[in-house]
């Protein structure tokens, strides 16, 4: 599919990305559930992809080397697969925390505190 | 027509965030959070990234969304319709992410070189694009990447499972 008419620009593209960042920074900010806070951080790294693609899309020439047009892809790729391993251990961390301690709350889990 | 296709996906990939930070059902944050992935899959699309708008669906919506789902409901106790609360901090994280929201966007509206229109795009991105450009020029970290991810679900098995027959 190629949108040739895309009047879209890519500062909002840019905004977009800024808004999902900050809804997921307030999650990771304000949210008690374990869960929650890695879900947030999910929405995060969505919006870094974002930023990603769209300066991929917009600020590019021909001039450039072919082997080059598609790094900010390329970029995004290895942010989803970092994302994928670190939900993966993450929740292992979340279950196993639960198992010990039987609770999800951020706000509990002091005991490195002294 | 491309216009309105974005404003729709990209205001139902914020609402749908907006609901997974704001719903008090973790259940409900859970399956917003896949439908804020669907958005954002829709918004690769119309950025002519179509390998990474088939990823986004299958790793994000597909695999991630489903693991949050069972590790929600692995850990759930007590009522479902109260398992997402706030801290009481969430007045100063309410105030400091807007702040650094409002900081990104003037940044993003008082840089001029990023006030640009969409040149016709001519040079792929599909999976035999990207592939290419992984095995040549990004290999080592195409390499790294894969150590990364079979050591991550290794480690992740044993984290949650265990090792058997140790102590």
């Amino acid at each position: 599919m190629n949108f040739t008419n895309l009047s879209v620009g890519l500062t909002t593209y840019l905004l977009v990305g800024a808004m999902l960042f900050c809804l997921g920074l307030y999650g990771v900010f304000s949210k008690r559930n374990i869960i929650a806070v890695l879900m947030s951080i999910e929405l995060m790294l969505n919006a870094v992809n974002i930023n990603f693609v769209a300066f991929n899309r917009f600020v590019w020439n021909q001039k450039v080397d072919i082997h080059y047009i598609l790094t900010g892809h390329v970029a995004a790729l290895f942010v989803i697969v970092v994302a994928a391993a670190e939900i993966a251990v993450g929740l292992a961390l979340v279950i196993t925390i639960y198992r010990n301690r039987h609770s999800t709350n951020v706000d509990e889990f002091n005991w490195l505190k002294w | 027509m491309g216009t309105i296709v974005f404003f729709i996906f990209a205001i139902l990939a914020i609402a749908a965030a907006w609901g997974v930070v704001t719903s008090k059902n973790i259940v409900h944050s859970a399956f917003y959070l896949a439908l804020s992935f669907s958005g954002v899959a829709v918004l690769y699309v119309l950025m002519n990234a179509d390998f990474l708008a088939a990823v986004q669906l299958l790793v994000y919506t597909g695999a991630v969304s489903i693991m949050v789902v069972f590790a929600v409901m692995l850990t759930l106790r007590g009522d479902v319709c109260d398992s997402n609360p706030e801290n009481r901090k969430a007045g100063w994280g309410a105030l400091i992410s807007a702040l650094v929201f409002v900081v990104i966007a003037l940044v993003i509206y008082t840089n001029p070189d990023w006030r640009v229109l969409a040149s016709p795009w001519t040079s792929g991105g599909t999976a035999q694009d990207l592939s290419l450009l992984m095995l040549t020029q990004y290999m080592i970290p195409f390499e790294a990447a894969a150590v990364l991810l079979t050591v991550a679900l290794a480690g992740a098995v044993i984290l949650a499972k265990g090792v058997k027959g140790n102590k």
